[in-house]
């Protein structure tokens, strides 16, 4: 029998982010890693040529950030609440701040608040500077009723 | 000039763009069609753009970059010059879940053309805007100092 994340440590359940990370198509597709420092996770986004939105800048596509900062978000949530499904996004709002380079970019997620079924998670994307963020989301995501009678 | 003409140039403008943009040739993003301050784009269904391996559905990401891009289409196409736009804001409204294996469309059109802001709003579909899978607004900035002239013949 599978263990339930409930009872995982942050070893274990950072792996299981990193192996739901190498099974979700689209976070292959953008190149997603996943690393722990603690208990915070921190996400990575290895620059590639297929991410430019803008050529003449260049710059990161604006979709490739948001999506980028709504997996972190997503995977914040399964780390953090020990989720065994991933929940769905209600909304998310964007602010880009400064343009994507084509280098690296990091992200980090909080849940602000968790409610009964629908979590608030804001997550900031950052290149050489963390101080210095390129965007910022934040956004409501549902989780499945299986999950919220867990608690 | 006729109106046609017009419509056809800001068609080849904006076919120009999509092509020399990476990220939307490697979803295989394609202008459906546009006029000025409109636009309407389509991905086809691919195993590549999934975000949930369970279910087949495609990645909230996917749908945010579909409508960042036809917004800033829409955008693009409204403007008299070639002007860099930059994405300032952008809210999604995730409606309901992309059917899995059906092509997603997403039309948008330009709100308000103001000095050096553009705001513009969308929606993305299967079969018709009226059945959305999620709605979008987006401010952008115009970034050269043209968005000027752009707005002041918009009013």
């Amino acid at each position: 029998m599978v263990e339930p994340a409930a009872t995982k440590g942050p070893a274990a359940r950072t792996a299981d982010v990193a192996t739901l990370l190498e099974r979700i198509p689209f976070a292959r597709f953008l190149g997603m890693e996943v690393e722990r420092k603690g208990n915070e996770l921190t996400f990575i986004l290895r620059y590639a040529p297929h991410l430019i939105g803008n050529p003449i800048l260049p710059a990161l596509h604006g979709g490739v950030i948001g999506a980028f900062l709504e997996q972190s978000a997503l995977l914040e949530l399964v780390w953090d609440l020990r989720l065994e499904r991933l929940p769905k996004p209600i909304d998310v709002s964007i602010d880009y701040l400064r343009p994507g380079h084509p280098v690296d970019t990091y992200a980090r997620a909080v849940i602000t608040k968790r409610g009964r079924r629908v979590a608030n998670v804001r997550a900031e994307a950052w290149q050489d500077q963390r101080a210095k963020p390129i965007a910022a989301l934040h956004g409501h995501f549902m989780m499945s009723p299986a999950e919220a009678q867990k608690e | 000039m006729t109106a046609e003409s017009d419509t056809e140039r800001t068609r080849q403008t904006i076919f120009r763009i999509m092509q020399e943009t990476a990220f939307a040739r490697a979803l295989d993003m394609t202008l459906v069609s546009a006029a000025a301050g409109v636009a309407v784009l389509k991905i086809p269904y691919q195993e590549k753009l999934v975000g949930n391996p369970d279910t087949g559905i495609v990645h909230g990401g996917v749908i945010t970059s579909l409508l960042d891009h036809t917004l800033g289409c829409a955008v693009f196409s409204a403007l008299e010059t070639l002007e860099l736009i930059a994405t300032l804001d952008l809210r999604i409204d995730y409606m309901r879940a992309a059917e899995p294996g059906r092509d997603i469309f997403a039309h948008a059109a330009v709100t308000k053309i103001a000095t050096s802001i553009a705001f513009a709003s969308g929606t993305a579909y299967h079969d018709e805007p009226g059945d959305p899978i999620a709605t979008s607004t987006a401010a952008f900035m115009i970034v050269t100092d043209n968005g000027r002239k752009a707005g002041a013949s918009r009013g």
